[in-house]
C-alpha cells in the first residue's frame, strides 16, 4: 500500500460519532464491493483496501456527500464493477426486464396448458 | 502403490460403467441380461469404492508423493481434516462425485420394484454413462491419483477457512444432492426413450427426488451456518455465485418434489416432472461448472484451470441436448390421463412449481449476466444481493402465501371456501402479527409482511395437523399417533420453510449493528447489555497467531464472559475472524474483532451485531431436512408394505 493511501485513510475515522451518520455509512458498506478479495462487500472483508474504502465511505459522509454522490463516486474511481447493485442502462436491460417477462413467460405457459389440464372434466366443473 | 491400486480401480470402474451403459441402453427382458446389469453395476459401485477409500488413505498417510496430498494436507492437520481433506479440493472431490454416482447407480439397479423392466434398464443404463462421463473427467483432466517427483517433505495444509466441522460436511452433502439429481435425469431420459411416464415410473422417481433436495437443504444449511459464525459480519446468506449455484438445483428439486407427487397420484404433469429432472441435473452440473471452474471469481472457487471448465460445460450440454431433443420429439407423446379443475391440489402444485421455475430462472439470469456482459465487451459489472431481494425475494413471499392453502384441497376439484374456512384462525394469527409488526416496527411494511407470512405458514401447518386429527380414527394421543407419517413429514417441511421465513426477515431487517472502538476496560452500552473490552492478548494456536479479545457482557445482573479473535495464518495474506456468539433463542449477541486502530495505540476496532431470532434460519432448515427425511422414511414403509 502506497504512503499517500495511508495518509488519507488515517484521516478519517474507522467509525463515525453520529449514529445516523454510522447507519447510513454501514447501509453503503454492504453495496460497496472490495475490490481486492473477490465478491465480497467492504462491509465484510478483513482486507486492508476495505478498511480504507470503508474510511473513504465515512469521509465523504462527514463530507456531507449524500449516498448517491458517495456511489456515484466509488463508480467513478473503481467502475461499476464496485456497486453491486447493477447499474440501469442498455448493457443491463435484459437483466432489470427478465423477472417480468419469465413471471410472464410462465403465466402464458400455464395459461396455454390449462385446456389439456381439463381434458376430462365436464364444463361446470371446469368453471370451479 | 496404493494410488496406482486406486487409479487402476477408478479406470475399472470406467470400464464396468461402460458396459452398465451399453447393457442397459439395449434393455433386454431376457432375465441372464437383467441380472448381468445389476451384477455390472454393484461391482463398479464397489470398485469405486476402493478408488475412493485408497485416496481417503492416502490423505490419512500424509502421502506426500502424491500431488492432491501434498497441496492439500499437511502432517499436522487433525486427523478429521485430513480424512475431510479428501473431499476439500477440487480432484478429490471429482472422485467423490463419481463415487456417489456409481453407488446410487448400484442402487437403482439392486431397487427394481415395481417398475417396467425395460424403462428400469435404460435408466440404469443412463446412469451408467452418467458415471461414466464424470470419471472420464475425473481420471484425465483432474487426476488425484496423479505422483509428484520429487516428494516433498511436507505438505502445504489447507485454507485455514475450510478448517471447520460445518465446512468438512458441507461438500459431501452438496454433492450427494447434486449427484442424487442425476438419478431423475436417468430416469427421465429412459421415459422418453420408452415414450410414457406412468405411474410406477414417477414413483421411482420420488424417493430420489427428496433425498436430493434433503441433501441440498442440509448442504446448503451447513454453508450458510457456517458462513455466518466464520465469516464475521453476522450475515448468513449473500446471494454469492457459488451459493446460487446450490440454490438453484434447490429451487428445482422442490418443484421437481411436488410435481412428481402430482405424477405418482394422479399421472398429470408428467411432461412437466420430466423436463423439471433434465433441469434439475442440468443445474447440478452447471454449478458443478461454476464452482470448480473458477469462472465465477470467490472465496469458494479455489480450482483454476479453463480446460476443466469447458470439459464440464462439454458434459452438462451433451446432457442437455440430449434430455432437451428427447423430450422435444417425445414429449407429445406422453398421456395425460386425468384433468384437473383451477382450484384442486394440482392447480395449487403447478403455481408451486411456476414460482419455484420462475425463482431459478431469475437467479439463473442474475448469476450469469455479469459473464455475459463482460463477454460481449460491456466492461464488469456486478449483480448482488440488491437485485436478487428485489426480484427472488417477492416471488418466493407469493410461491409461500400460497402454500398452506394446498394440503387443505382436494385433488381433482377442490373447495376454496372450505379451505378458508378452515385457515380462518391462521389468517387471524398472520393479520395480528402483522398489525403488531406494523406498530412495533414504526411502520416498515416490507418487513412486517415477511414476518406474517412466516407465522401464516407456521399456523398454516400446524392447521393441516389438526384437520387430519381431528378426521382420524381413535381417541385422543392415540389420533395424533395414528395420523400417517406423510403428514408428519410435510407439515415438518412446511413449518420450517416458516420458521426459516421468520427468521430470515427478522434478522435482516432487524439486525442492530455497532462498529465501536476500545480500549482495555472501556465499556460501551449495546442492546440492553453493557460490553467492556478486558485485554487483548496474543495467542499462537499451531499453524496461525492471533489477537485474542475477552469481553465481558452484563445483562440485568448476569455476567458472561466472551471472546473473539482475529487471526493470521503465515500462509495466507489475509486475516481471518473467530467471532464470539452468545446465542440464545431472541437472538445473538455476537462480537468481531476488527483491527487495531492505527491512531490510537491498545485500542481495537469491534464489531457488535445483535442478530434477533436468527437461530430461527438454522432450525428451519433443519425442520426442513427432518420432514425431506421423513417423507423419505414413509415412502420407504409404504414400499415395505405393498412392494
Amino acid at each position: 500500500m502506497s504512503w499517500i493511501a495511508l495518509l488519507a485513510a488515517a484521516a478519517a475515522p474507522a467509525v463515525l460519532g453520529d449514529p445516523t451518520q454510522e447507519a447510513r455509512a454501514r447501509a453503503l458498506d454492504q453495496e460497496i464491493r472490495c475490490v481486492q478479495c473477490e465478491n465480497e462487500p467492504i462491509a465484510q472483508s478483513t482486507a486492508d483496501i476495505a478498511q480504507d474504502m470503508r474510511r473513504l465511505v465515512r469521509e465523504r459522509i462527514a463530507d456531507g456527500d449524500s449516498d448517491a454522490e458517495i456511489r456515484a463516486y466509488f463508480r467513478e474511481r473503481y467502475g461499476d464493477f464496485v456497486l453491486f447493485r447493477p447499474p440501469f442502462d442498455e448493457r443491463t436491460l435484459i437483466l432489470w426486464l427478465a423477472p417480468a417477462l419469465l413471471a410472464a413467460a410462465g403465466l402464458a405457459a400455464v395459461w396455454a396448458q390449462r385446456r389439456r389440464n381439463q381434458a376430462d372434466l365436464t364444463p361446470e366443473e371446469g368453471e370451479r | 502403490m496404493i494410488a496406482e491400486i486406486g487409479a487402476f480401480a477408478t479406470a475399472l470402474t470406467l470400464a464396468l460403467c461402460l458396459a452398465q451403459g451399453a447393457l442397459g441402453l439395449a434393455a433386454s427382458t431376457r432375465d441372464s441380461r437383467m441380472s448381468a446389469l445389476v451384477a455390472v453395476s454393484q461391482a463398479g459401485a464397489a470398485l469405486s469404492l476402493l478408488g475412493f477409500a485408497c485416496l481417503t488413505w492416502l490423505f490419512v498417510v500424509s502421502d506426500f508423493s502424491v500431488a492432491v496430498v501434498a497441496a492439500n494436507s499437511h502432517v499436522d492437520k487433525p486427523m478429521v481434516y485430513k480424512i475431510a481433506g479428501t473431499w476439500g479440493n477440487h480432484e478429490g472431490s471429482m472422485l467423490m462425485w463419481c463415487l456417489v454416482s456409481a453407488v446410487f447407480g448400484a442402487i437403482l439397479a439392486s431397487a427394481r420394484g415395481g417398475q417396467d423392466a425395460k424403462l428400469w434398464s435404460r435408466a440404469v443404463g443412463v446412469q451408467g454413462f452418467v458415471t461414466a462421463g464424470a470419471i472420464i473427467y475425473t481420471l484425465f483432466l483432474s487426476n488425484p491419483f496423479a505422483r509428484l517427483d520429487p516428494a516433498p517433505m511436507q505438505g502445504s495444509g489447507l485454507n485455514p477457512l475450510l478448517q471447520d466441522p460445518a465446512l468438512a460436511a458441507h461438500p459431501p452433502m452438496l454433492y450427494l444432492g447434486y449427484v442424487g439429481l442425476s438419478i431423475p435425469f436417468s430416469l427421465a431420459i429412459a421415459a422418453l426413450i420408452e415414450g410414457r411416464a406412468d405411474q410406477a415410473w414417477a414413483k421411482a422417481l420420488r424417493p430420489w427426488t427428496l433425498a436430493a433436495w434433503t441433501f441440498l437443504t442440509i448442504g446448503i444449511g451447513l454453508g450458510s451456518y457456517w458462513a455466518y459464525y466464520e465469516l464475521g459480519w453476522g450475515g448468513w446468506w449473500f446471494w454469492d455465485p457459488v451459493e446460487n449455484a446450490s440454490f438453484m438445483p434447490w429451487l428445482i428439486a422442490a418443484a421437481l418434489v411436488h410435481s412428481a407427487i402430482v405424477t405418482e397420484r394422479r399421472g398429470s404433469l408428467a411432461g412437466w416432472t420430466i423436463l423439471l429432472a433434465i433441469m434439475g441435473f442440468g443445474l447440478a452440473l452447471l454449478g458443478t461448472f461454476l464452482v470448480r471452474s473458477g469462472v465465477l471469481t470467490s472465496v469458494h472457487a479455489f480450482a483454476i484451470d479453463p480446460r476443466r471448465g469447458i470439459a464440464v460445460l462439454v458434459l452438462m450440454f451433451i446432457a442437455l441436448g440430449v434430455g432437451f431433443g428427447l423430450y422435444a420429439a417425445r414429449a407429445q407423446k406422453l398421456a395425460q390421463p386425468s384433468g384437473f379443475a383451477a382450484v384442486s391440489r394440482e392447480s395449487m402444485l403447478v403455481w408451486n412449481n411456476y414460482g419455484l421455475a420462475v425463482a431459478a430462472a431469475v437467479v439463473l439470469i442474475g448469476t450469469l449476466y455479469p459473464l455475459l456482459v463482460e463477454a460481449a465487451g460491456g466492461g464488469l459489472i456486478s449483480v448482488g444481493p440488491p437485485f436478487f431481494n428485489m426480484t427472488v425475494v417477492p416471488l418466493m413471499g407469493a410461491v409461500l402465501l400460497l402454500l398452506p392453502l394446498a394440503p387443505l384441497l382436494t385433488w381433482r376439484i377442490g373447495d376454496m371456501r372450505a379451505a378458508f374456512t378452515r385457515l380462518a384462525p391462521a389468517a387471524a394469527l398472520a393479520i395480528a402479527t402483522l398489525i403488531g409488526a406494523l406498530i412495533l416496527s414504526q411502520w416498515r411494511v416490507m418487513p412486517a409482511i415477511g414476518l406474517a407470512l412466516g407465522a401464516w405458514l407456521i399456523a398454516g401447518g400446524l392447521t393441516y395437523i389438526w384437520v387430519r386429527y381431528r378426521r382420524g380414527e381413535g381417541a385422543g394421543w392415540a389420533k395424533f399417533a395414528a395420523l400417517p407419517l406423510a403428514v408428519w413429514s410435510m407439515s415438518a417441511a412446511h413449518i420450517g420453510a416458516g420458521v426459516l421465513t421468520l427468521g430470515a426477515i427478522a434478522e435482516t431487517a432487524f439486525r442492530m449493528e455497532r462498529a465501536v472502538i476500545l480500549s482495555p476496560n472501556e465499556s460501551v452500552e449495546f442492546a440492553d447489555r453493557r460490553i467492556t473490552l478486558l485485554e487483548v492478548g496474543n495467542v499462537e494456536g499451531p499453524n496461525y497467531s492471533a489477537a485474542r479479545a475477552n469481553f465481558r457482557v452484563e445483562q440485568a445482573g448476569v455476567v458472561r464472559p466472551l471472546s473473539a479473535e482475529r487471526r493470521f495464518y503465515p500462509t495466507s495474506d489475509m486475516p481471518t475472524s473467530e467471532v464470539g456468539i452468545l446465542p440464545s433463542m431472541t437472538g445473538d449477541l455476537y462480537i468481531a474483532l476488527g483491527e487495531a486502530v492505527r491512531e490510537q495505540p491498545g485500542a481495537w476496532s469491534v464489531r457488535l451485531y445483535k442478530n434477533p431470532l436468527v437461530q430461527l434460519i438454522f432450525w428451519g432448515m433443519i425442520l426442513m431436512s427432518l420432514g425431506g427425511a421423513l417423507s423419505l422414511w414413509s415412502l420407504a414403509r409404504r414400499r415395505g408394505r405393498n412392494p
